[in-house]
């Protein structure tokens, strides 16, 4: 089994789709000459050509928006958004273009249409370039949204998303880019879009996370019961996957890397209560890093993600308490 | 091919005649006049955007363009949709919300779109249409196809940055884009002058190293002759163009707007170059046609859209499952 970077998972599957459909095109900043800032387009440029693969000026509401017109007129556009932030200047493109056209040419136009950033923090970028923002657009019928948190869910969310008749953002942990591991290609059998992944199951506890958290829960939790879901899909959401797993633990727990207000765990967690309330054993919670603003340092950012020591204490107490923890901030009285 | 198809394609086809040119020029006019009047009955809600006075370059971008050739244009569109073939009773049923509407009454008086005829989803977002042109003309080029986009905006929209993006975009690529700038005078409530550095939109296009021209966008045969020369560039790889219309909008910006802001006479002084009175002035002159012929196809025009009123009062609204219609593609 090929062994790869969790970037070039990214490439691969890019080359894989690339070849079989010659509609796919690349385009973003940095990602022909340079194969990418994070190399996930690596040998592209050489074998699909400038045509297929273009470096765009530092632009994204220009290119962004061509990646909706150029859907819109038949190609498969893959636009990479360098880091999430940047997407901020071109969220009309997405939001308010990608994502309505279907509906406002009363289903003749589609958009078929990956946009890709990379998300979250971990590796000592600042503030303006480490968040996840996945709320930016998790309220917008029309557009999907995908999260891998592993190599090969990385190689098959992206194929997915591409195959997909309408825009799919796939937000990349950044901090994963790095990984190695094995990496199964393949042409079917792909992840779908909207079920989630059941990457252990348990009795205890059903912990639901996302990203980059999904490896550190996993890490957190090894040995005891609990089950842990991948949401892998944000947007739509794999509701069934979630609600079968409640119905047998009776609690729910999500870790998540966006500060805790307003985030995504919200959405979970308040239609599940909605749902399971009689089924629930125990308060259901989430964890994340606090209100603020992602630090500089490593220590301090360390501290901000929730890691596996933290994430396991949190619910040892949980489960041996039925009372949702304390986070640290308030442990140690900071606010 | 549909009914509905063949009638668009029909009314496409037939704008390369002078004397329909005139003839669709009433209907814009005509029809833009009774939206006005159904607003005020409540029939026409929320907001809508009328172009009486401009009506020379929605026919002149028409007659110039393909069928399969990409335009997007702005929430004020009623004219470039009717004059892209639409048909009124399409139109007007997506202005009064009703199930005739070109999408089915979901969209509104912003909202209109007609895929078949070229016509994206138009914007109500200002600037917006000119990254996406310029995406559409990406795939035909990708391609190696010589279809050509077109992205027509206000004036208003030269100082956003989806239009800056956009042009240095296309020029960096050489994309078969053309950008047309509706210079009406006033973005919104606000005249130009106080919102704009530059007199000349057209100006801007040196910028991006980019050809650009100025026109009397009250003329038909000015519009057709400067589109033409834009869309050969495009269509033999040599980029994109700017072209600046210089226009007069002669409702207020929206439905809300009556306009007190204008200088007094400004109006009066662009009444003499109405690109329809300008057309019919040129017929008569050349004896086409004679004012009795002008007459009669003006009062035939004013009397088809009182039908296709009539048509759209009695049309029914949407039910609730339009709700749910076309949100994700499958």
């Amino acid at each position: 089994m090929a062994q790869v970077r969790f970037r070039q998972a990214i490439a691969i599957a890019l080359a894989d789709e690339m070849r079989k459909d010659p509609s796919v095109m690349v385009f973003g900043e940095d990602v022909a000459q340079a194969e990418g800032p994070f190399k996930t387009s690596e040998g592209l440029l050489a074998e699909f050509g400038p045509l297929r693969v273009r470096d765009t000026p530092i632009s994204e509401m220009a290119f962004t928006g061509a990646g909706v017109g150029a859907a819109t007129a038949g190609m498969k556009p893959v636009i990479e958004i360098m880091f999430m932030e940047f997407m901020g200047v071109a969220l009309d493109m997405v939001v308010t273009e990608a994502a309505k056209f279907h509906y406002l040419s009363g289903g003749e136009f589609k958009v078929p249409m990956v946009i890709r950033a990379s998300v979250g923090a971990g590796g000592g970028f600042g503030l303006q370039h480490s968040q996840t923002l996945e709320n930016w657009l998790v309220a917008t019928p029309g557009l999907k949204v995908v999260v891998p948190s592993d190599i090969q869910s990385a190689y098959e969310l992206t194929r997915a998303a591409i195959r997909d008749p309408g825009p799919v953002a796939v937000l990349e942990p950044r901090a994963l880019y790095g990984d190695r591991g094995a990496l199964v290609q393949k042409e079917e059998g792909l992840l779908e879009i909207g079920k989630a992944r059941i990457m252990r199951e348990g009795a205890a506890l059903t912990v639901v996370s996302m990203g980059q958290l999904v490896g550190k829960s996993l890490a957190a939790l090894e040995g005891m019961d609990v089950e842990v879901i991948d949401l892998s899909t944000l947007v739509p959401w794999d509701q069934e996957c979630v609600s079968q797993s409640i119905k047998k633990t009776g609690k729910l727990v999500i870790v998540q890397e966006a500060p805790i207000s307003g985030g995504w765990g919200h959405e979970i967690l308040s239609l599940m209560v909605s749902k399971h309330f009689a089924d629930l054993k125990a308060p259901p919670f989430i964890i994340s890093p606090p209100n603020a603003p992602v630090p500089y340092g490593k220590e301090l950012e360390e501290l901000y993600i929730p890691q596996p020591s933290y994430i396991k204490e949190q619910i040892a107490h949980y489960l041996s308490t039925n009372q949702v923890p304390t986070p640290w901030w308030i442990q140690r009285g900071l606010i | 091919m549909t009914k509905q198809s063949e009638v668009q394609s029909k009314r496409r086809k037939d704008l390369s005649d002078p004397i329909e040119q005139l003839r669709r020029m009433f209907e814009i006019r005509y029809f833009e006049e009774e939206i006005v009047g159904l607003f005020s009955e409540g029939l026409v809600h929320g907001t809508t955007h009328t172009c009486q006075g401009q009506e020379a370059l929605n026919i002149g971008l028409a007659a110039t363009l393909n069928p399969d050739d990409f335009v997007a244009c702005t929430y004020r569109s009623h004219g470039f949709a009717l004059a892209l073939g639409l048909t009124p009773e399409a139109a007007l049923g997506e202005i009064m919300g009703r199930t005739t509407g070109c999408i089915g009454g979901v969209g509104g008086s912003m909202h209109l779109s007609a895929p078949e005829l070229g016509l994206l989803p138009t914007f109500a977002i200002v600037g917006a249409g000119l990254p996406i042109a310029a995406g559409a003309a990406l795939a035909f080029q990708t391609r190696g196809e010589k279809r050509v986009a077109v992205a027509v905006f206000g004036d208003g929209a030269a100082n956003i940055g989806a239009f800056h993006e956009a042009l240095n975009l296309a020029s960096v690529w050489k994309l078969p884009v053309i950008f047309i700038c509706d210079n009406n005078l006033y973005g919104e409530y606000s005249r130009i002058e106080t919102t704009t550095s530059v007199v000349d939109i057209a100006q801007r296009a040196s910028s991006y190293s980019m050809p650009s021209e100025i026109i009397d966008g009250m003329k038909v045969d000015e519009v057709i002759a400067s589109l033409n020369r834009a869309i050969d560039r495009a269509r033999s790889g040599g980029g994109p163009t700017l072209i600046e219309a210089k226009t007069y909008r002669y409702a207020g910006h929206s439905r809300a707007d009556l306009a007190t802001y204008r200088p007094e006479g400004e109006l009066e002084a662009w009444l003499p170059r109405d690109p329809i009175l300008v057309r019919q002035n040129e017929l008569v002159a050349s004896g086409v046609l004679t004012s009795a012929q002008v007459e009669k196809i003006s009062e035939d025009e004013r009397a088809a859209i009182a039908k296709v009123i009539e048509f759209t009062r009695s049309a029914p609204f949407p039910q609730p499952d339009a709700i749910f219609k076309n949100i994700w593609t499958s």
